[in-house]
């Protein structure tokens, strides 16, 4: 899988914000190109051994999709993957690439065609298959046990980084940053330093900003409820019904969070906020061109919030950012935006 | 808990060895108008219970044509508020036990409290909520059992011993017993084993015990009355009456002739 993946000192993005030391914690340099590999494998083990042979998940940016689809290939597996429709058309790249590793790739045409919708489905799959099918939810959301399953399969990060700030630096850092989907990245950075006092940001997708309503911030705009087995924050109406959704992600394209987030929330130990999609398409750019590394859409938003926070900050602070993913698969799309056609 | 109305329904038929025939349809599809005359149109054709769906964004239980039955009666903004006072206007008619079939979301946010006090008020019997374990509804079955709400907890063929005894002991007015792994709305498939397994369920449970998921023909139904308490029909007969609402009086009809 390639770990572990190197702490990385982003001298020429530290410099150019003139503040906090930055550092990238580098999930975009795991096999397949994100954090997701870290669970998709965990859990592909574990349906081998519960001697299950087929596997079913959900995926938004598609990052998900491959990591399970690379984890059945690996162990023999039947793998299906449902996807939105809306985010089979922004993340192609990784659709084809989920075909390769032979996977069956089933567009959900449903409700808003995004991630929640493909969760759904494959609870349906689920539901229907269970005999011999497991489950392999790609974030720290569901039912009990997948929230803590998956953080346990992604702690791997924080406790990769507690290691090497601490060689690299000799000491522990000021401030943990992380885009929050699901929540998977950013609670497997945070859970190794939950009992230490580094401050710790999770960013959440403002979409076109929390008044236009088309965001993904379910912290900034939502309130509690229950959705595909779990509560949490939720962006529901008055009724109950779950409220549609927008990032410019696809991985933070969902109306609902991790419970464990919403714990960390209330009891004030993580900090929550959100960067529009404006912000995180800045932020990739800037990061390209500092550091020559392209990050996914999803993890821009992190980055994004390091751009607000490391001027702000004296220069021997340290901030850790968790890059969870290249960027890849977001190129086509940036291009789409920019009113480029690659074709 | 003094009988409720569908407890009574059921000691009814078991005294003249007849099984209920329980009708779902979707509250709102395509508009309450609507839902009143279905409401009539099932009681002539002898329902005996009927379930009323509550319409809700992520469906998750429900196969396509419920899911889209729920897209319809969002679209004409009816919501759980909306159906509670349906319920009490059609109270005033209709002495039919009616159970809403709801998710859990609409509930939370409504207040567990406030709609098991208002649902009972309107004149609902009962609630089914497939996504809320009985493991998650202590504080529900509390208030509805001090309420008079059965509260109707759901049975997978993949129920072991232990949880069936969990659900039977949640579960008042009857035991829904899923007939196969699978949403709503997909062809009935019996498992070898289903015998076996519904007749343990039915030793467990002091309630009368129904089945639903998948019966969408009078066969159908007719293979389950001979096991079961009951019989639940729904994604065929919302089916019906989207597509064919004229052909809809005789097809419940058959379904109940094949469930006496
Ligand atoms: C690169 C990357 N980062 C972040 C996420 C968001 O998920 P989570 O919040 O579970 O880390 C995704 C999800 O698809 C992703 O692909």
């Amino acid at each position: 899988m390639g770990r572990p993946t190197p702490l990385y000192f982003a001298a020429r993005l530290s410099a150019h914000l003139g503040g906090a030391k930055i550092y990238l914690k580098r999930e975009d340099l795991a096999h397949t190109g994100a954090h997701k590999i870290n669970n998709a494998i965990g859990q592909a083990l574990l349906a081998k051994k519960m001697g299950k042979s087929r596997v079913i998940a959900e995926t938004g940016a598609g990052q998900h999709g491959v990591a399970t689809a690379t984890g059945a290939a690996l162990t023999g597996l039947e793998c299906e993957i449902y996807m939105g429709s809306v985010d089979v058309k922004r993340q192609a790249l990784n659709v084809f690439r989920m075909k390769l590793l032979g996977a069956k790739v089933n567009e959900v045409n449903l409700g808003s065609k995004t991630l929640k919708d493909a969760i759904n489905e494959a609870l349906r799959d689920w539901t229907t298959n269970v005999r011999h099918t497991h489950y392999v939810m790609g974030t720290v959301f569901g039912p009990h046990p997948f929230p803590m399953l998956v953080r346990d399969f992604q702690s791997v990060i924080g406790s990769e980084a507690k290691k090497q700030v601490l060689k690299a630096e000799g000491r522990m850092p000021d401030c943990l940053i992380a885009c929050v989907g699901g929540g998977s990245n950013a609670m497997g950075l945070f859970n190794e330093f939950i009992e230490s006092d580094v401050k710790m940001v999770g960013v959440e997708a403002g979409g076109k900003g929390i008044e236009s309503g088309e965001h993904a911030a379910r912290f900034a705009g939502g309130s509690i409820g229950v959705l595909q087995g779990t509560k949490s924050y939720l962006l529901q109406d008055e009724d109950g019904n779950v409220l549609g959704t927008h990032s410019v992600s696809a991985g933070l394209d969902y109306a609902s969070v991790g419970p464990e987030h919403a714990f960390f929330r209330e009891a004030g130990r993580v900090c929550y906020t959100y960067a529009t999609d404006e912000e995180a398409l800045a932020a990739f750019d800037l990061l390209s061109k500092t550091e020559g590394i392209i990050p996914a859409l999803e993890s821009a938003h992190a980055v994004a919030e390091a751009v607000k926070l490391a001027p702000q900050m004296d220069k021997e602070k340290i901030i850790i950012v968790n890059l969870s993913g290249r960027g890849d698969k977001d190129v086509q799309q940036v291009a789409a935006i920019r009113g480029i056609n690659l074709q | 808990m003094k009988q409720t109305r569908i407890s009574k329904t059921f000691s009814r038929l078991k005294a003249s060895g007849k099984k209920a025939f329980i009708p779902y349809i979707m509250a709102g599809d395509p508009d309450i108008g609507r839902t009143r005359q279905y409401i009539s149109l099932l009681e002539e054709c002898g329902a005996d219970i009927i379930e009323l769906g509550v319409p809700f964004s992520d469906p998750l239980a429900d196969g396509p044509t419920i899911q889209m039955a729920a897209e319809r009666a969002v679209a004409a903004g009816v919501t759980l508020r909306k159906v509670i006072s349906f319920v009490r206007e059609v109270r005033t008619q209709t002495e039919i036990p009616l159970i809403l079939m709801t998710y859990y979301n609409p509930v939370f946010k409504y207040g567990e409290e406030k709609f098991v006090s208002d649902a009972v008020d309107a004149g609902v019997d009962g609630v089914i909520i497939p996504d809320l374990p009985p493991d998650e509804a202590g504080r529900l079955i509390k208030l509805s059992r001090a309420a008079g709400l059965d509260t109707i907890f759901l049975i997978a063929p993949t129920s072991n011993d232990k949880r069936i005894k969990k659900v039977a002991s949640a579960s008042s007015g009857f035991l829904y017993y899923v007939s196969m792994t699978g949403i709503t709305g997909t062809k009935l498939t019996l498992e070898a084993s289903f015998l076996d397994h519904i007749n343990k369920v039915k030793q467990a449970s002091k309630a009368p015990v129904a089945v639903g998921f998948g019966v969408s023909t009078p066969d159908d139904a007719r293979t389950i009355a001979g096991v079961a308490d009951g019989v639940i029909v729904g994604s065929a007969i919302v089916k019906k009456l989207h597509e064919d609402p004229e052909g809809a009086r005789d097809f419940i009809k058959h379904l109940r002739e094949a469930v006496a």
